[in-house]
C-alpha cells in the first residue's frame, strides 16, 4: 500500500485527488457529555456506492455491549455501507475525537469527477445530524456547517 | 340446547366482526442491528387503531420467527398483559430475519342430524357442537358452508447487512416481496412492495398505510393505495416512524373445494428512518 503510493506520487507530481477534509467537533454545554460517533463517506454526484473515509466510534469497548453497538445510529452511513464495512478497518476507523478540528485525508486515488462528501454523528444523549458538501476531482474547496452536532466541514487542496 | 347454539352463533358473528374492527399488529424496538449480541423486543396488540394498547393482547402462539439462514429462531420472556402481550427475539445470525404470524384456517358451520355445528376453535367455555377442524366434518353432514381465511402479520429485522432469502415467496396465499428493502426505509424515498396471490401479482389491492402515533394527531393519517398492474404498491411517507400497512382480498379459490371463498389478509409493521 505505502509502496503504491510513493508509486503513484512518482508518477504524478500531485495527485488530483490530493485533498483534506477537516471536521469539526463543536462543544456542546450539557451535564452528561460523551464524544460522538462520527463517519465520513464520498459518494459519486450521479449515483454509486459509497465509500467510507472515516469512522470515529468507541473501538476499544467489548463486553455485552460493545462499542459497535451503535454504529448504527450514524443510521445513513449505516445503511450507505457502513454495514458492510469490517472493523476495525485500516485507516478508516479510530477512536472518537473531542470538540475541535480534526483531519481526514482524502483518497488519493479518486477518478476526476463530482461527488458528494457526507460527515455524520450521533451522540449518546444527544442527538444526530447530517452534513453534506459538493465535492470535485481536482479538489476545490467548499465547505459546509452543522448546527448542532457538526461544526465546519471543510474540503482543502492539500 | 338449541338456543345455546344460536348464541353461540350469535357469538361467533360478533367476533368475526370485532376480528374485522379490530386490527392486530406488532411493534418491534427497532429494526435494524449493528451486530448479532442482540434483542428485539416486541409488543403484540388488538386495538381499532394499529400501536395503540387499549383493548386486546395478541395471542402470540403462532409467532414465527425466521432466521436469515432459513433456521427457525424461537421467541422469548413471553408476557401476556391486559392489552398487549410482549415477547423478545434473539437476533443471534446476520442478515434479514422474518418475524410474525402466518395463519390459515377454514371455518363455518354444517349440519347433522338436524344439529348446527361448527368448525374451528371456540373459545373456552363456549356452548355448542364443534369440531376442530373441516377434516371432521363427517360424510353425512349437510348444509355446510364454509369459508377459507389466511392472514400473514409480520414485520422484519436485519442485523449488518441485509440478505434477501426471508423474501423468498411461498405462492400460496397473499403475501409481499418486497421491492424496497423493508429494513432500508427512509422518510425522504418512497417504498415500494410487490404483492403475489398464488405467486401471481396482485393488481388493483387496496394498501392501507397508517402511521404510529395518531393519538397526537387529528386523523390517523390513513393513506389508501392502489397495487399497479404489476401488483406494486408505491408509498410514500409522511415522517419517519413506524408503519402499518395492510390489504386484504377475497378471491373463490379456497385450497378445500367446500368453502365458498377465501379471505386473504396481509399486513407488515415497518421502520421508516429519517434521512
Amino acid at each position: 500500500m505505502r509502496k503504491y503510493l510513493l508509486l503513484a506520487a512518482g508518477v504524478v507530481a500531485t495527485p488530483a485527488a490530493a485533498g483534506t477534509v477537516t471536521v469539526t467537533i463543536p462543544q456542546v454545554k450539557v451535564a452528561e457529555y460523551h464524544r460522538p460517533y462520527v463517519a465520513a463517506w464520498i459518494e459519486p454526484a450521479g449515483g454509486g456506492a459509497a465509500r467510507t473515509i472515516a469512522v470515529w466510534y468507541d473501538v476499544k469497548k467489548g463486553g455485552a455491549e460493545p462499542g459497535t453497538k451503535w454504529l448504527s445510529d450514524l443510521r445513513t452511513w449505516w445503511r450507505k455501507g457502513g454495514r458492510s464495512l469490517k472493523l476495525p478497518a485500516n485507516g478508516v476507523s479510530g477512536a472518537t475525537r473531542a470538540p475541535g478540528a480534526h483531519r481526514i485525508t482524502l483518497p488519493n486515488d479518486l477518478k476526476p469527477g463530482s461527488y458528494v462528501l457526507s460527515v455524520e454523528a450521533a451522540r449518546e444523549n444527544g442527538g444526530r445530524e447530517l452534513v453534506t458538501v459538493p465535492l470535485t476531482v481536482p479538489v476545490k474547496r467548499a465547505s459546509a456547517t452543522g448546527s448542532k452536532e457538526l461544526g465546519a466541514v471543510t474540503i482543502t487542496v492539500r | 340446547m338449541k338456543k345455546t347454539i344460536l348464541l353461540a352463533i350469535a357469538a361467533g358473528f360478533t367476533l368475526a366482526s370485532q376480528a374485522q374492527a379490530h386490527d392486530a399488529w406488532l411493534l418491534p424496538s427497532t429494526t435494524v442491528l449493528s451486530d448479532t449480541t442482540q434483542w428485539v423486543t416486541v409488543d403484540a396488540g388488538m386495538s381499532t387503531g394499529p400501536f395503540i394498547s387499549n383493548h386486546a393482547a395478541m395471542g402470540v402462539d403462532g409467532i414465527q420467527v425466521q432466521a436469515p439462514d432459513g433456521s427457525m429462531g424461537a421467541i422469548e420472556n413471553v408476557a401476556r398483559t391486559r392489552y398487549r402481550t410482549v415477547f423478545d427475539v434473539k437476533i443471534d445470525k446476520p442478515g434479514t430475519w422474518r418475524i410474525g404470524t402466518n395463519a390459515n384456517s377454514v371455518s363455518g358451520t354444517f349440519t347433522v342430524d338436524g344439529e348446527r355445528w361448527r368448525v374451528g376453535r371456540g373459545r373456552p367455555g363456549m356452548a355448542g357442537n364443534f369440531v376442530a377442524t373441516a377434516d371432521e366434518i363427517p360424510a353425512n353432514a349437510t348444509d355446510i358452508e364454509l369459508v377459507q381465511t389466511s392472514s400473514r402479520n409480520e414485520f422484519f429485522v436485519t442485523a449488518g447487512e441485509p440478505t434477501e432469502s426471508a423474501f423468498a415467496p411461498t405462492n400460496s396465499g397473499l403475501e409481499m416481496v418486497p421491492v424496497t428493502l423493508p429494513t432500508d426505509l427512509v422518510a425522504n424515498e418512497p417504498g415500494q412492495f410487490r404483492f403475489l396471490i398464488d405467486g401471481q401479482p396482485a393488481a388493483g389491492l387496496s394498501v392501507t398505510v397508517i402511521p404510529n402515533g395518531q393519538r397526537f394527531h387529528e386523523t390517523d393519517h390513513a393513506q389508501e393505495l392502489t397495487t399497479d398492474a404489476d401488483g406494486v404498491v408505491t408509498v410514500s411517507w409522511p415522517v419517519a416512524g413506524f408503519y402499518w400497512l395492510n390489504t386484504t382480498a377475497t378471491d373463490n379459490k379456497p385450497s378445500d373445494a367446500r368453502a365458498k371463498e377465501r379471505r386473504m389478509s396481509y399486513t407488515a409493521t415497518l421502520e421508516v428512518a429519517a434521512p
